[in-house]
């Protein structure tokens, strides 16, 4: 293999990576809220890019992408409303069975709006033939919007989390429910918080993935089958685990059509996945300890 | 200040309360004794909202709050330090304490947390030390005291305790109790709960004697210390070999 042909494939990785990353980040976010894996996660993407794509004729590009971040996160808002904030502690087997439900519900109603056709994003800059080159690495400018929308974002949920009331109310929930409550926290509407975060952030990445990977009404399942081998693999909960845990994923993906048809990238996560669960369930980062501690 | 009339409360099937009366008045240290399983947590978890009676009327400042949600009842100046300490582990001790002032962002009072984190910090110089730490690296007491510092973030007006005691050194179950009864010269009402009936009687003012969920005696702490009944169940006095001697 070439030096450049390396390289090629490393930032083929890193793109696909860190969109795992920000699914298994919307995952974790939830997860830590409420001690349930939404199965919906995926749907988010999709959402937030087929609304954008829609709305692309009506608007310049940046109005539409923003629009359709914020109807998602709405509709984020709505599901949790309706379906999880009224149960009454709930079963988490219950809450998961709701959560795979609304993805299904998500996908047929998606399947009837857009119908079966793959849509996408016009590129944000140049189009599908430009690339930037480093020395004899070919980059399509799209994979840098991709990398550097990710990586910003990810650093402002850190700084959120970290700095802000709102954001600290949230990881106190996640901490212990009970206490942030004798503190004045109100724990339902953190929950409503956590679903609207991760429906954002997942319909960010949707939209600045959708020119390079095309959107269609059942692309949240693969993206959820992934992210959720994410968020395992780096330990449930625990967002920066994810990112280095969605890098390495992302990369063993995009060598292995180095050596093995490109039909069998999608079997490698679903390996890992299945392997980490058998192996290492508390993730690569988690500890054993923190393992117990969880519900399942 | 707090009023509970035939209160009764429980989880499932289960009556944990039975028509249980108490009240506490502006100023004073008022604490529940009693063995395990006589309901004191459930009684402080009811009064402190994370648990709906089932009948019975709670007033606090004259507002009945029975059946309302435990994070309004700390708007209205009641506040619990629970039991087992709770603190947020994952978190520093800092935000811990900025959590518990989320009382007062919300009523837009952010030059008053500044000023009060520095007077908790003066009352427990401990905490400052280990500002930046992670409150689930601190020792038992440490992390009793910062639950105690949470609460008192809130500025509440009544601060409910839940088992201070527990757990915990000899020595810091002293200077726990020497900051319970600071907390009353400054003015603050205190609901203590104990297990440690003899430390409990000697900082408060009165005293419950729950069993089984019914209060059972009740009156001023000294009474309660010399009553051969309470002697015998919760000091540790052995009233038989006594006698013998």
């Amino acid at each position: 293999m070439s030096v450049e042909l390396f390289f090629q494939y490393i930032v083929a990785g890193i793109t696909y990576g860190i969109i795992y990353a920000i699914v298994a980040i919307g995952f974790n976010i939830i997860y830590n809220t409420t001690g349930i894996i939404n199965f919906a996660q995926g749907e988010f993407v999709m959402l937030g890019s087929m609304i954008a794509i829609s709305l692309t004729p009506y608007m310049p590009l940046l109005l539409a992408i923003i629009l359709a971040v914020i109807i998602t996160m709405l509709i984020g808002a709505l599901i949790e409303i309706l379906f999880i904030r009224w149960l009454d502690s709930p079963s988490v087997l219950r809450m998961i069975i709701i959560t795979i439900g609304l993805s299904i519900l998500i996908r047929e109603v998606a399947l009837a709006i857009w119908g079966e056709n793959v849509r996408a994003l016009p590129y944000f800059t140049g189009n599908e033939v430009s690339s930037i080159s480093f020395g004899g690495v070919h980059i399509s400018p799209q994979v840098l919007w991709v990398i550097g929308v990710c990586t910003v974002m990810v650093l402002i949920l850190q700084a959120f989390f970290k700095f802000t009331m709102v954001g600290r109310q949230m990881r106190a929930c996640a901490a212990n429910r009970e206490a942030a409550r004798l503190c004045g926290i109100n724990a339902k509407n953190m929950v409503t918080l956590s679903f609207m975060l991760s429906a954002g952030i997942g319909a960010v990445a949707g939209c600045v993935v959708s020119p390079i990977t095309y959107s269609q009404y059942n692309m949240g399942t693969g993206l959820a089958i992934k992210g959720f081998t994410v968020a395992i693999l780096g330990g449930l909960g625990n967002s920066m685990a994810a990112v280095v845990a969605g890098l390495l994923l992302g990369t063993i993906e995009s060598f292995s059509i180095w050596i093995m048809p490109t039909a069998y990238k999608d079997a490698i996560s679903i390996s890992i996945l299945l392997l980490i669960l058998f192996l290492r369930p508390g993730g690569l980062f988690g500890s054993k300890e923190e393992m117990t501690l969880k519900e399942f | 200040m707090l009023r509970l009339r035939n209160v009764e409360a429980g989880y499932g099937r289960l009556k944990v309360l039975h028509k249980v009366s108490i009240h506490v008045d502006p100023g004073e240290i008022v604490t529940i004794i009693g063995a395990n399983g006589a309901g004191k947590t459930t009684l402080l978890k009811t009064i402190a909202g994370l648990l709906k009676p089932r009948s019975g009327e709670i007033l606090f400042k004259k507002q009945p709050i029975a059946g309302c949600p435990a994070e309004r009842i700390v708007f209205s100046g009641c506040a619990l330090v629970p039991e087992g300490r709770q603190v947020f582990s994952t978190m520093t001790v800092r935000e811990n304490l900025l959590l518990g002032a989320y009382v007062r962002y919300k009523r837009r009072q952010k030059s008053l947390v500044d000023r009060e984190l520095e007077r908790i910090y003066e009352t427990f110089p401990r905490l400052k030390e280990r500002e930046g730490q992670l409150a689930g690296t601190l020792s038992g007491g440490e992390q009793q005291m910062l639950a105690i510092a949470r609460a008192l973030m809130s500025g509440p007006e009544l601060i409910m305790m839940d088992e201070p005691s527990m757990g915990l050194a000899p020595l810091v179950v002293k200077e726990i109790f020497k900051i319970i009864s600071q907390l009353r010269d400054e003015g603050k009402t205190v609901l203590l709960v104990e297990q440690n009936a003899k430390a409990a009687l000697s900082v408060a003012d009165r005293g419950y004697v729950l069993e089984t969920g019914r209060i059972v005696l009740q009156g001023p702490s000294e009474d309660l210390l010399e009553n051969r009944d309470v002697q015998r169940a919760y000091l540790g006095r052995d009233l038989d070999s006594e006698i013998r001697l």
